[in-house]
């Protein structure tokens, strides 16, 4: 039987691991490839690094990034940030990624996750959603829009219906970023996680929330997530990722120790 | 030297980076020639057995591993180089290198909620001891990425098992052949030590 898994999420920016409150007030706040290694030395099962200014000047940063990353963490990564076109998804799979997120490329170009799912296979091709809670209607009828460009654009897209969508386009896993809940250390969203875990049949990682490991055990058993990252949790040092797992573990969790 | 087997199905450099980091001297290679005169040889793979097998076909490193198993070479397989070191496969319906009797089928779970591919870390049953998992934790898990499984014929080829929805042969050998589903290489601390024990792995099974 498959663990459930925790991913270190290291948001990186010019090499450097970033953080943000609510997707602003975003400071540096060490080397990327050094908290890579150790995360993975405290028993990380994934990473994910977000690229958080990607552009074309930034891509060489990114890509030596992962290739240091990849000389020393032997357990699955995948990228996200800024992958535009195909080429760029081939490029940190070939330095190294196992896996590349998309997010507001896809909602802009839905057909890149079927070329990636079908260059790579779909496990490789992860669909990265941020996810904001509003008032059910017409359109939003679950209550959850996408939004796009690291919150700052709303789409008019039912998440439900969007991520039901790119996973019949090929996406072979979902990561729900809640943006509301992002940053805060207040827990996961735990409704938006098993109204999508119930719908879909890839796994689903939960983003967003977690203050302590009852955060982190809530949203793997009442929330359905198969995943959940862990972000500042981890980088301020509030709990290790040994930590966390010693207390999933006895809370009958199966985790990897 | 460990020479790894090149034959365009995905991701060799992770092999290739482990053993970087762990000192092991190593070589990538599609030659038949370097296949046969290896010290020890490692088959990974990612993708499609039936295009793998055309390609393993039409470039002669088919043959070539055959003649390497038959010598005594030590010889691991990863994920997809598992499944094809079996007679047939079911994904594409594609005659295999017939290493080990038995086909490659779908993973089928009954539980609707498990999902496919079987994605992730698990842990392993044990039905044999062997070399490659000396000094290895038995509760270590190892990661996993695949939708198909080797179903070896012969009970007595499998040296482990995992289980998603059924029980599925996770790790199989057969005297200088060793093969696992798993990801030696994406499987932290465990996954290296087999690496490192196959770079001193004399091929036999004594242990």
């Amino acid at each position: 039987m498959l663990s459930k898994r925790l991913i270190a999420c290291l948001d990186i920016r010019n090499g450097n691991l970033a953080k943000s409150i609510k997707f602003v007030n975003t400071k540096e706040i060490g080397d990327a490839v050094e908290a890579a290694g150790r995360y993975y030395a405290d028993g990380a099962d994934e990473l994910v690094f977000y690229d958080i200014n990607a552009s074309f000047e930034n891509r060489d940063i990114l890509i030596d990034t992962v290739n240091k990353v990849a000389n020393q963490v032997f357990i699955p990564f995948s990228v996200g940030g800024g992958l535009r076109t195909l080429d760029d998804c081939i490029g940190v799979i070939l330095a190294g990624a196992e896996k590349i997120h998309l997010n507001s490329n896809a909602v802009k170009n839905p057909t890149l996750i079927s070329e990636v799912a079908r260059r790579f296979g779909v496990q490789c091709m992860i669909l990265s959603t941020d996810v904001l809670r509003m008032e059910k209607s017409a359109r939003i009828k679950s209550g959850f829009e996408i939004v796009i460009n690291g919150g700052r654009t709303r789409t008019g897209l039912d998440a439900l219906e969007w991520i039901k969508k790119g996973v019949d386009l090929g996406a072979g896993e979902v990561v729900l970023n809640a943006i509301d809940a992002d940053g805060t250390l207040n827990g996961y969203d735990i409704e938006l996680t098993r109204l999508i875990a119930d719908s879909i049949n890839v796994p689903v990682v939960a983003s967003g929330g977690a203050g302590s490991p009852e955060h982190i055990k809530e949203v793997l058993t009442d929330g359905g997530a198969d995943a959940a990252l862990v972000s500042s949790i981890i980088h301020y040092k509030n709990y290790t990722l040994g930590e966390i797992k010693d207390y999933l573990n006895k809370a009958g969790v199966k985790v990897r120790l | 030297m460990i020479t790894i087997v090149d034959y365009n199905a995905g991701n060799l450099t992770s092999v290739r980076r482990a053993l970087d980091y762990l000192g092991i001297q190593c070589r990538v290679s599609g030659e038949a020639a370097d296949i046969i005169s290896a010290e020890r040889i490692i088959f990974p793979g990612v993708g499609n057995a039936q295009s793998a097998m055309e390609n393993l076909n039409k470039t002669g490193i088919a043959a070539a591993l055959k003649t390497a198993v038959a010598s005594g070479t030590p010889f691991l397989g990863i994920c997809l180089g598992m499944q094809i070191m079996m007679s047939h496969s079911d994904e594409g319906d594609v005659k295999c290198l017939d290493f080990f009797d038995g086909n490659v089928v779908l993973l089928k779970p009954s539980d609707r909620r498990l999902k496919i591919p079987h994605m992730g870390w698990d842990s392993l049953k044990y039905k044999k001891k062997h070399k490659l998992f000396d000094g290895i934790d038995p509760k270590s898990e190892f990661y996993f990425v695949h939708s198909y499984y080797a179903n070896p014929t012969d009970f007595k080829d499998v040296i482990a098992l995992s289980e998603h929805g059924i029980d599925f042969a996770a790790v199989i050998g057969k005297g200088n052949m060793f093969a696992c589903q798993f990801h030696p290489e994406k499987s932290g601390e465990a996954g290296l030590k087999i690496l490192k024990n196959f770079s001193v792995w004399n091929g036999e099974v004594a242990l």
